[in-house]
């Protein structure tokens, strides 16, 4: 990383430079206001920035070296999953046969792009064990409301509308609870158990005839396997509800177990975290949802069919919630992990798992001398550690996170799930080396060992980057959300 | 041996972990999995590829469809073909950004932030808004989400919606409104333009918002002005959703007063990719910042004063609101956010304007020449860069006909609105040749 402060692009804008080609206005041109009534007519140009085409490519390089990714260095964000992101996958979405494609090309001209989905459909059904799956909804967070959007839609089909209720774990990831208010249900939360479990007994009190579903991740937010995974199914089902299998940890299960046979009716997945996507600082990503039979005719449409050799939309769902995005999805994301699932197969997709899952238990047991550790349970993809030891020396879990940054490392997810003290959430994939988690480990270590003998050095951390802390509670107070010359002159 | 070049685990590696762990066998980890419903066998996924037949694989793949750089194309309809310049794909390949997660950790995310902040201010120049998010999904659920962020900050129930709105959109918002039990109401259509009169009449106040888009589905340009008079009359925000390569040329609908302006960048920088994934953004005046769904990028300084970009204004979202979030996304479309910034930067001030300049005048000028040619423009109002032509057969048939003689004709409006087989929806962007206009022209008038 490069420690000089980077002007913003409009700071070295300079009137009369450009960095584009545009091509030539070849027709004949007729006076503007035979187009356009002059109401309408914008008078000020918008203030984009004008810089020759190596001033971009400086300025956008020296972005890139003030950001850390995947191929910078290890990512152990929990629940993240930040695995390689495959390069053939970047120049397979690139192709022009799949990247310029028009939504509104007849089908006859897109039957490659419309195969690739068929089979990712029936791909991401093999692997949840559902019945149908849809490529619509953007991401995680709309895979979550699309999927409770058909259970709404199913309740209320059999007279059940007073379902208003969706239970959800108080380990659950934010989105859960979130997405059902979106939906139009409450969010009911149903503790965990000592062992970070589910409390069954608390889950029975909750579920009755006003709960629609239970949100669940498993392996859970704390990475532990819930294991009474099928009781749990039985008393949602018997009180009539439904089972929403949120697949932002699906990592840990790929070819181990299936949500389908765990007694979900409902399931997303991210594809930008198992299926090699890249996050892209942010999206954009994909949320597939896959349901059991009798949520299908809720589907959003098209969905991809096979007649023959060839393939169609299918818009054939009477009963469908409706579009929750335009045309068929994120396409260009979908290529991607369709890619991913090629270059692996189905053994390939099972060793993921269970080396994703050797390496965090190989990590916990490490560090498990070092920090308190909450649960006994194996892990699953990921693990938690308890800053509560060193807290007590005065070094908060946000410190060290701060100090794994001037080892070169993303720190863990810090602070979550709430039901843990100071917590720190490690995932570490199953794309990392052995050497890269011990190296890890060791200085996970050592920054323990510096809590005790030399606390300051992480309380001021970090010291190496290329702006130190940043003062958070001035950019909510008075928030600078735009550049405007004046601004900028005031800071200097 | 690996057989598998993102796994690097050896089995000295596999057998010194178990050792650690103090387990025999990787089997183990997996005990908490009740026997039932552990999976036996196989899963039925085809089987791996190595890389070289991998590539032969998704190029037959790619290679089974008609893309629209080999073939001049004339849909539009909310996704755009344009002029992206070589230097985009480069610079969002560095993998710094594409490799990295929402920048939760400023100190290492500078780049990221301060790209994204760069994309905010941009996108405020183009809308005349006071302050933009970092993105969202696409254009319509933007749309949806500004309804929905409306109906909470107003207390009302009533979205007005015109019908020159891109259908699509209407109906993402439509299953949106089930889940907040709201109601949509639609504005109707007068000659392509949104029906004033309607929607006076079905304005009140109960009404929440008033949507139109600008330019509309059609391509025409709606009056602004007098919308605006009638979506503020009892207190309702005004929604505008807008093409941005649009605002190059046409007075900025932060100018004629909307409360929140949204759309998609797609036109800049990003590919169309069967329709997704694109950059919706979103722009609102000051007062509803607060409100705002999505990510948002401020400034500040560190602990020794140095400018740094941090996310901010968090208290809105689900990680910390939970069930009282102002929305339940998480993630934002920030590498196509990027994309569109750099799109924008290369294109510049003064290219904007022309760019836009020459979508206008060239879809006028292909307009002129069906008109010459005898064809029926339906398109009455100002356009931009699409309009409608009737034709005397149905246009899927043209279509067909057009696409044997090389040329991707534009959009059936029989898809959307029965009754309107005969009817295209023309676009023409910079990409197109005055010879390709011809060409168009001259193939429509040999199937007369």
């Amino acid at each position: 990383m490069t420690n000089k402060n980077q002007a913003l692009i409009f700071e070295m804008s300079k009137e009369g430079r450009i960095g584009h080609s545009l091509p030539v206005l070849d027709v004949e041109e007729i006076p503007l206001e035979e187009m356009l009534s002059g109401e309408f007519v914008r008078e000020e140009p918008a203030e984009l920035p004008q810089v020759s085409e190596l001033q971009l490519v400086r300025h956008y390089t020296a972005l890139s070296r003030r950001n850390h990714g995947v191929d910078t260095g290890f990512y152990p964000l929990g629940s993240c999953t930040m695995k390689y992101n495959p390069k053939i996958n970047e120049d397979v979405a690139r192709y022009p046969g799949f990247a310029h494609l028009h939504p509104y090309q007849p089908e006859a001209q897109i039957q490659g792009a419309l195969e690739m989905m068929y089979e990712l459909q029936y791909s991401l059904e093999a692997i949840t064990g559902m019945d149908q799956v849809t490529l619509q909804p953007a991401a995680g967070a709309h895979g979550e409301w699309t999927g409770l959007m058909l259970i709404r839609a199913y309740h209320e089909a059999n007279g059940d509308t007073q379902r208003t209720k969706v239970i959800v774990p108080d380990s659950a990831h934010g989105t859960n609870p979130s997405s059902a208010v979106v939906a139009g249900f409450e969010a009911v939360t149903v503790r965990s158990n000592e062992e970070g479990l589910v409390d069954l007994d608390h889950l029975r009190e909750l579920a009755g005839d006003d709960t629609a579903a239970l949100m669940l991740t498993n392996p859970n937010t704390l990475g532990l396997f819930e294991r009474q995974i099928v009781e749990m199914a039985s008393i949602i089902h018997e009180a009539g509800g439904k089972l929403y299998y949120d697949g932002a940890n699906s990592n840990a299960i790929l070819g181990i177990t299936r949500p389908g046979d765990m007694g979900f009716d409902v399931v997303h997945l991210n594809l930008h975290k198992t299926f090699t996507t890249p996050h892209g600082g942010g999206g954009p990503g994909s949320g597939p949802v896959g349901v059991k039979q009798d949520l299908v005719p809720y589907l959003p449409a098209p969905i991809v069919m096979k007649e023959g050799d060839s393939y169609r939309f299918s818009y054939d769902f009477p009963d469908t919630i409706g579009r929750v995005k335009p045309y068929y999805g994120n396409f260009g994301i979908n290529v991607r992990a369709y890619t991913y699932i090629r270059t692996m197969g189905p053994e390939g997709l099972r060793q993921v798992s269970r080396q994703a899952v050797l390496n965090a238990n190989y990590m916990l047991r490490k560090l498990q001398p070092h920090f308190d550790t909450p649960y006994e349970q194996h892990c699953k993809h990921e693990f938690v550690l308890s800053g509560k030891r060193q807290k007590k020396l005065g070094v908060r879990t946000l410190d060290m996170a701060k100090r794994l940054l001037d080892f070169g490392y993303h720190p863990p997810t810090i602070y979550f799930p709430l039901n843990v003290e100071e917590c720190l959430m490690i995932e570490p994939t199953e794309t990392e080396s052995k050497e890269t988690l011990d190296e890890f480990c060791d200085a996970m270590i050592q920054i323990a060992k510096e809590a005790e003998e030399n606390p300051e050095i992480v309380q001021e951390a970090p010291h190496t980057t290329v702006v130190g802390r940043m003062d958070e509670t001035t950019a909510a107070r008075k928030p600078v959300l735009r550049y405007t010359p004046e601004e900028y002159a005031s800071v200097k | 041996m690996s057989e598998y070049r993102y796994l690097p685990m050896t089995e000295q590696d596999q057998q010194e972990m178990l050792d650690t762990i103090g387990i025999s066998q990787l089997e183990d980890l997996f005990d908490d999995v009740p026997e039932e419903v552990k999976f036996k066998g196989e899963l039925d996924v085809k089987p791996a590829l190595h890389e070289t037949a991998l590539i032969k694989e998704m190029q037959r793949l790619a290679g089974k469809n008609t893309n629209i750089k080999d073939y001049p194309s004339f849909l539009g309809a909310g996704v755009y073909e344009h002029y992206i310049p070589s230097v985009v794909n480069h610079m969002l390949l560095r993998s710094e950004f594409f490799t990295a997660y929402t920048p939760y950790q400023p100190e290492i995310s500078q780049g990221e932030l301060q790209g994204i902040f760069e994309f905010q201010t941009m996108i405020c120049e183009l809308t005349q808004m006071d302050l933009a998010n970092s993105s969202m999904y696409d254009g319509p659920t933007a749309l949806t989400e500004a309804a929905m962020m409306s109906c909470g900050q107003m207390k009302k129930k009533e979205i007005l919606v015109s019908k020159t709105v891109h259908p699509e959109a209407i109906e993402v918002l439509k299953t949106n409104a089930v889940g907040q039990n709201l109601t949509v109401i639609e504005v109707e259509d007068l000659n392509g333009q949104t029906d004033m009169k309607d929607l006076e009449s079905k304005y009140s106040d109960n009404t929440a918002c008033v949507i139109v888009q600008y330019p509309n589905f059609f391509g025409e340009i709606e009056d602004l002005a007098s919308i605006e008079k009638i979506a503020h009359a009892e207190k309702g925000l005004m929604i505008v959703s807008s093409n941005p390569l649009s605002l190059g040329m046409l007075k900025a609908p932060g100018a004629f007063g909307a409360d929140v302006v949204v759309g998609d960048a797609q036109p800049f920088g990003i590919p169309t990719q069967l329709g997704g994934p694109h950059c919706g953004y979103f722009a609102v005046n000051k007062k509803l910042m607060r409100k705002v769904p999505g990510r948002l990028v401020g400034q500040t300084v560190d602990e020794n004063g140095e400018r740094g970009f941090v996310l901010t204004l968090q208290a809105r979202e689900q990680h910390i609101r939970r069930d009282k979030a102002t929305s339940n996304i998480c993630s934002n479309q920030a590498l196509n956010a990027l994309g569109a910034s750099i799109a924008m930067s290369a294109i510049g001030k003064y290219g904007l304007k022309e760019m836009a300049y020459q979508n206008m005048q060239k879809a006028h000028y292909a307009s002129r020449q069906l008109a010459a040619a005898g064809f029926k423009v339906v398109t009455q109002g100002s356009f931009f860069n699409e309009f409608v032509v009737e034709f005397d057969k149905e246009v899927k048939e043209i279509n067909e006909k057009l696409f044997a003689e090389g040329v991707i004709g534009g959009l059936d409006l029989g898809r959307f609105y029965p009754g309107k087989e005969k009817q295209m929806l023309i676009a023409v962007t910079e990409l197109r040749t005055k010879e390709e206009i011809d060409a168009l022209v001259s193939a429509l008038e040999g199937l007369k």
